[in-house]
């Protein structure tokens, strides 16, 4: 393949890759190799295939594509034409899935998707429920195309939305359609994506960047990196699409350093369109200079905020700063240059909705929040992976249609959208239809999509402590309220946690947490008290028992509540007096018992008895007898 | 580490006459601890002066850069990195408790390294396999769905590298 100088160039290519790439009388293995997968077993599986293949001389074409989103069923793959899906492959299946489907044409029933060992298994991949209730237009590619070859993204349509654009649409053109196809930003916020185009577009100044924000530090959240990871070349139509319509020419791709495989990807991926001339000078001819480089961070979590990402890219500490100056504006970008910074998500909405107009992308979910979202669902949950889904969708659908319901047949508790700025959300509030606005409205957010799920066994302050923690570790120091503030809310709830609550301290956290909202510089500072108010307002009763009762009903805080050994359930295995270091479990010649005054609470019995004989209970207040004594 | 090494032009492709002298030098600096870091394992004093020497910026600028980030060490490390992730999914799946099973095994503390240099213990907000929680990773691999005993295997096999 030469370099392409003229779109006619680029169309008789992809004619050339529709016939030959994916030939369709040649049997295909589609074989997920995304990082999960590839943890579970892709190499080995690989191997064997082809091995076994070669053994038998048959011609299969295996496609390594990038993460295909039931990640806890890997490796998955499938079969084509057959469309056949399969799950938790093994190496030694290898020889029966080519001699069944492969050769026979029929299903390998052992490899296929069941519910649970009583449910019939599922072959079609359509069919599987974690699918059915998906729509998938950013993670469409991930199942088909190897990433590491830009052939495959041109043979399934790629690049042909900067062949419309650049062929028949002036800038502005792609400007309006962006702008009116209300693309709301995927990063988090939601603002939408057309407006602040134009506003990078009417800065003053000729040299302007196009910056895709990579920095997915969110923890429970990997869309961005499967998108990196799977599907590079839609994120660079979607960033060459903008540098035409802002009139940009210099991109940067900002990666957390967490995905070597996602920096790895997207090197060769940049390295394949230049030769093809599709980034460079004069793409295509059409006079549109555009080039993207890399940048790595380093492991800081506000490197994700926008003004401290600028720092980062400028070789300095990532300290956020005050806005304005706004990035889109002179002085406000990389260097001062304007510089227009989207989500990984959203540029890669960008070639579809310039492919089939604004008006397609409006029918898709709802009125204030178009589109689709790509989730990650992960948690409590039987089924976690990326889901891609219409905004507007409920949570029950997600929880229980497509992940599956809740592992183990527990009990719903919560589920927390948003990573660590964002809040939990209760069973009552299940119905809610997920768009941007209504999880604001609730107290909780969007984010980037992260969403875990919790169970009856999760202790709402404990996560609450979690999520704050996480924020506070990662607080960049510069301004007080957050810096402070997170750690004195941290303290508190430190304390409550470890059974030293006191009345006053949830109306304390409540106070500060609302002050460190309205006062912190950036994003960081003002959603993190987040997780706390929110696991306060829904479920204010659990902290009150961890203040006043001393008690923690999912039994995960560890020094609250009062232990003691159920007498009937115990079989005396002794296990607990083995476990126990302050010498706590007593024994008798027929029973075990717990000492209180040596028990510290550290629930090492607890976890140590194999059928849950050890029990933790409220602390029982003594009724106070008050003795009047009557003087006459 | 020279100025050369670390492939300049290409790393302002297309927009090199639009930054100064100083930017340039100055935006280098994150990619310059990156790939000493490849190199070295940790960030040398020695090399944090050359490259301040070499880009001609203050060595306290150089330290204020580097210290604010995470991935990057002022202290020799392990020749193995075990690193638990405690992300959400994780977290709620139970990573404290491999995270402590493994801290006892090797005798070492989260942040730590042994003695004789073969392992050091860290931890991770998110490695983005929230699919195969709880997750720990060894240099490059990855190993899911752990649990105290499977991570005994994971911990044994880390021993015998």
């Amino acid at each position: 393949m030469g370099k392409l100088k003229t779109l006619d160039d680029l169309r008789a290519l992809r004619k050339s890759l529709e016939a030959g790439t994916f030939d369709p009388d040649v049997p295909r293995i589609r074989l997920c190799s995304g990082t999960a997968c590839t943890a579970t077993g892709t190499p080995g599986v690989l191997t064997a295939l082809e091995e076994e293949a070669s053994r038998k001389g048959i011609k299969v074409d295996i496609v390594k594509t990038g993460c295909q989103g039931l990640c806890q069923k890997g490796p998955v793959m499938k079969v084509e034409p057959q469309e056949i899906f399969y799950q938790k492959v093994k190496p030694e299946h290898a020889r029966w899935l080519l001699d069944y489907t492969v050769i026979g044409g029929t299903p390998y029933r052992q490899g296929l998707y069941r519910e649970s060992f009583l449910n019939e298994p599922i072959p079609e991949m359509t069919e599987v429920p974690f699918y059915k209730k998906q729509m998938r237009i950013v993670l469409r590619n991930n199942e088909l195309i190897d990433p590491r070859n830009i052939s495959h993204y041109i043979a399934v349509g790629g690049y042909s939305a900067l062949e419309k654009a650049l062929g028949s649409m002036t800038p502005d053109a792609v400007l309006s359609e962006v702008d009116r196809a209300n693309l709301r930003g995927r990063g988090g916020a939601g603002f939408p994506a057309g407006k602040k185009w134009k506003h990078t577009k009417s800065s003053a100044g000729k040299i302007k960047f196009v910056i895709a924000n990579g920095d997915e530090g969110d923890p429970g959240a990997f869309m961005d990196r499967s998108v990196m990871e799977g599907d590079p070349h839609s994120l660079f139509e979607g960033m060459l699409l903008c540098a035409y319509a802002i009139g940009a020419e210099h991109g940067l791709i900002y990666v957390r350093h967490e995905y070597p495989l996602a920096v790895k990807n997207l090197m060769i991926a940049i390295r394949q369109a230049e030769e093809l001339g599709l980034l460079g000078d004069n793409i295509l001819g059409s006079g549109l200079n555009f080039r993207i480089r890399i940048r790595e961070g380093a492991g800081a979590f506000v490197c994700g905020e926008s003004t401290a990402l600028v720092a980062s890219v400028e070789g300095g500490r990532g300290f956020p700063r005050p806005r304005p100056p706004r990035l889109s504006e002179r002085g406000g970008g990389v260097w001062g240059y304007p510089s227009n910074l989207n989500n990984i998500e959203t540029y890669a909405f960008v070639p579809h909705i310039i492919n089939n107009g604004a008006d397609w992308f409006l029918g898709i979910g709802t009125k204030s929040s178009p589109g689709t979202k790509v989730f990650a669902l992960t948690g409590k949950i039987v089924n976690t992976g990326l889901v891609e889904v219409p905004m507007g969708i409920t949570l029950r659908e997600i929880i229980y249609d497509i992940g599956g319901g809740i592992l183990g047949g527990k009990k719903f508790k919560a589920i927390q959208t948003g990573g660590p700025s964002g809040g939990c959300i209760p069973e009552s509030l299940i119905d809610t239809a997920v768009d941007f606005d209504t999880l604001t409205a609730i107290g909780s957010m969007m984010g980037s999509g992260g969403m875990v799920v919790m169970d009856e066994d999760n202790c709402m302050v404990d996560v609450a402590k979690y999520f704050l923690s996480f924020c506070q570790s990662e607080s960049c120091g510069k301004c007080p309220p957050c810096r402070i503030g997170s750690y004195q809310m941290l303290q508190i709830l430190e304390k409550i946690t470890s059974g030293k609550g006191e009345e006053g301290d949830i109306e304390r956290l409540e106070r500060i947490g609302v002050q460190i909202k309205e006062s912190s510089l950036c994003g960081l500072g003002s959603s993190a008290p987040n997780p706390v108010l929110t696991t306060i307002k829904y479920f204010r009763e659990e902290y009150e028992e961890h203040v006043r009762d001393k008690y923690c009903r999912a039994k995960a805080c560890s020094g609250l509540g009062v232990f003691s050994i159920d007498h009937d359930e115990c079989f005396l295995c002794g296990l607990c007096k083995e476990a126990c270091a302050f010498d706590a479990v007593k024994e008798t010649s027929r029973s075990f018992f717990i000492d209180q005054d040596y028990c510290t609470k550290c629930k090492a019995c607890y976890l140590a008895c194999p059928i849950g004989a050890v029990k933790i209970e409220k602390v029982k207040v003594k009724a106070k007898v008050e003795v009047k004594v009557e003087v006459e | 580490m020279k100025i050369e090494e670390l492939e300049i032009d290409d790393y302002y492709a297309g927009f090199s006459d639009a930054l100064s002298e100083g930017e340039k030098k100055k935006g280098l600096l994150i990619h310059a601890f990156q790939r000493i870091q490849k190199d070295h394992n940790y960030l040398p004093e020695d090399e944090l002066r050359a490259l301040s020497k070499n880009l001609d910026i203050p060595l306290a600028e150089v330290y204020s850069a580097a210290s604010f980030y995470k991935h990057f060490y002022f202290k020799p490390r392990g020749k193995n990195i075990v690193c638990v992730c405690v992300g959400t999914a994780c977290h709620v799946r139970g990573a404290a408790k491999i995270l402590e099973k493994i801290e006892e095994n090797f005798g070492i503390k989260e942040g730590e390294t042994t003695p004789d240099l073969s392992v050091t213990l860290e931890t991770v907000g998110c490695v983005g396999c929230c699919g195969l929680a709880p997750v720990v990773t060894v240099n490059e691999d990855i190993f899911g769905d752990l649990s105290p005993k499977k991570a005994d295997k994971m911990i044994s096999q880390v021993k015998g590298k």
